[in-house]
């Protein structure tokens, strides 16, 4: 009885709300709740805007190598060729181990103002916002990176902070973090004498 | 007849009591200073425990390190007492995905803390793990050199001092030499060490150093900028232990502790627990986070974390 009474009252109310908002229909969502009953509400906002879109990360300038930046002073007068090909004379030594067979220069790099990158999107964006363009791919990485989870983080831990590009510690042509030599390891006790100096060096 | 011995045996008693009596004054006279002992050196013998040490008591002691220290390595040495900062408990996180085990952070340290040279000590110590075992300390190896690192198949572990919020080592200090700041942080009295190494006994992860001889320090790479705390210059005999590098993080603004700076992989995350938009507390609600033999409730603030 009680049941009854809830379900056609909830109901009553529902069609209430939907003939209400039936003018804008895009605002209302319906849905069975857990008992059945057809709930139809007013849309909430499940995607927001990012808190920090367009928030700037303080970072030092982009890694480029000697010389190369600013790359409109040798491409503003080259007619740019948007083939997919292998590049001779110009840019060799680059050797892409980055998803190689799934894209080419000109999937980052801007078409018509090389000194910008490209979003998937279209929109243009200075090297100093990369991370944007590698979050494209690397979303979870970006997240983290934002909140100084992912990456290297200086300054101070109560103050500014610093953060690095993507491209501060990976090749963006070549990703992975190159291996390093390790400083040298501990002194072996069984290598020290009475005064705590090194006698033999052993097999470290 | 008989009243004569019994005389004599009250003499000799008489005269045990009084050889006891001085040989208690001489040897107690031996543990003090020579006669011609320095001014400072009177006064490190009767300073009382750091924590028993009002204002001005304190600017006198500090003021003598100072003094003591720049004589010594020749150079301007500050000693500071910076008290915690209100509201912030220290917290530190290392990403075990990131890791390369490039000992970095361990000679950042030592260079950062005036750790001694030789005998050498690292308040840092990287162990190397197979990934297929995973964290199965029995399995750790600390001296591993090769060319590269990292080698194929292990992942690295640092260990440093834990900042335990149930610290096992302070509990067994007998003379309370030892014990933890507001911020968390667990501190050394070096002036009050006694050397003991109960402490050092009771740690369950290694994380204290013994000073056995004179430390080795050269003058040009001693750091100057110390704090009573943390990395001043160590006497002979007493325990010693990574602080967060209190000198640095006390500071206002507070700057990272200096293995975290040096981190060339961005493993190492330092931060403030009681700040809910810190990246402490973020890594530690979104990340799968563990900490060191937790089933000895020592409750680490050092938190392990893999952030893929």
């Amino acid at each position: 009885m009680k049941i009854h009474v809830w379900r056609s009252l909830s109901l009553a109310i529902g069609v209430l709300v939907f003939s209400a908002t039936l003018a804008s229909a895009a605002q209302v969502e319906k849905f069975f709740d857990r008992h059945g009953n057809l709930v139809v509400q007013e849309k909430v906002e499940r995607y927001k805007r990012r808190a920090d879109e367009g928030t700037v990360f303080p970072v030092p300038p982009p890694p480029f190598s000697e010389g190369i930046f600013p790359c409109s002073d040798c491409h503003a007068d080259m007619e740019p060729n948007p083939q997919r090909r292998d590049l001779v004379e110009m840019h060799d030594d680059i050797v892409l181990e980055h998803a190689e067979g799934q894209r080419w220069c000109l999937d980052c790099h801007n078409l018509n103002d090389r000194d910008k990158l490209r979003l998937v999107s279209g929109e243009e964006i200075p090297f100093t916002e990369s991370y944007r363009l590698c979050g494209q791919c690397h979303g979870d990485k970006l997240r983290d990176w934002k909140v100084g989870i992912h990456g290297k983080r200086t300054g101070y831990w109560n103050g500014e902070k610093q953060y690095l590009l993507c491209a501060h510690c990976h090749n963006p042509h070549s990703p992975r973090f190159k291996s390093l030599q390790p400083l040298p390891p501990p002194v072996r006790p069984e290598n020290l004498n009475r005064q705590g100096v090194v006698e033999a060096s052993g097999h470290n | 007849m008989s009243n004569k011995p019994q005389c004599d045996n009250h003499a000799f008693q008489k005269s045990r009591r009084k050889v006891l009596k001085g040989l208690a004054v001489g040897v107690g006279v031996l543990a003090l200073p020579a006669p011609n002992a320095s001014a400072s050196v009177w006064e490190a013998f009767f300073q009382k425990n750091f924590r028993e040490l009002d204002r001005n008591e304190l600017q006198k002691v500090l003021a003598r390190l100072e003094s003591e220290y720049s004589k010594e390595y020749g150079k301007q040495v500050t000693v500071k007492a910076t008290l915690p900062i209100e509201g912030v408990k220290y917290g530190y996180g290392l990403d075990l995905s990131r890791c390369i085990g490039c000992r970095r952070c361990v000679y950042a340290c030592v260079e950062e803390n005036n750790q001694s040279r030789e005998p050498q000590i690292h308040w840092i110590r990287v162990l190397r793990l197979d990934k297929e075992k995973g964290v199965a300390l029995e399995y750790a190896e600390h001296y591993y050199n090769p060319a590269e690192v990292p080698e194929e198949g292990h992942f690295y572990m640092p260990v440093q001092c834990q900042q335990c919020e149930n610290p096992p080592c302070t509990k067994v200090c007998p003379v309370q030499a030892t014990w933890q700041e507001n911020d968390g942080i667990v501190v050394v009295d070096y002036n009050w060490c006694i050397g003991c190494r109960y402490c050092m006994a009771a740690c369950p992860y290694g994380a204290r150093h013994f000073n056995w001889s004179k430390s080795k320090l050269p003058k040009e790479e001693m750091n100057p900028e110390t704090h009573y705390l943390g990395n001043r210059p160590r006497p002979t005999g007493v325990v010693e232990k990574c602080t967060f590098c209190i000198q640095r993080t006390r500071e206002q603004p507070g700057r990272y502790p200096a293995c975290q700076e040096i981190c060339p992989v961005g493993a190492r995350k330092f931060g403030n627990l009681l700040d809910p938009k810190g990246e402490m507390r973020y890594l530690i609600e979104n990340k799968r986070v563990f900490i060191l033999k937790e089933d000895l409730n020592t409750q680490p603030k050092f938190f392990y974390f893999y952030a893929t």
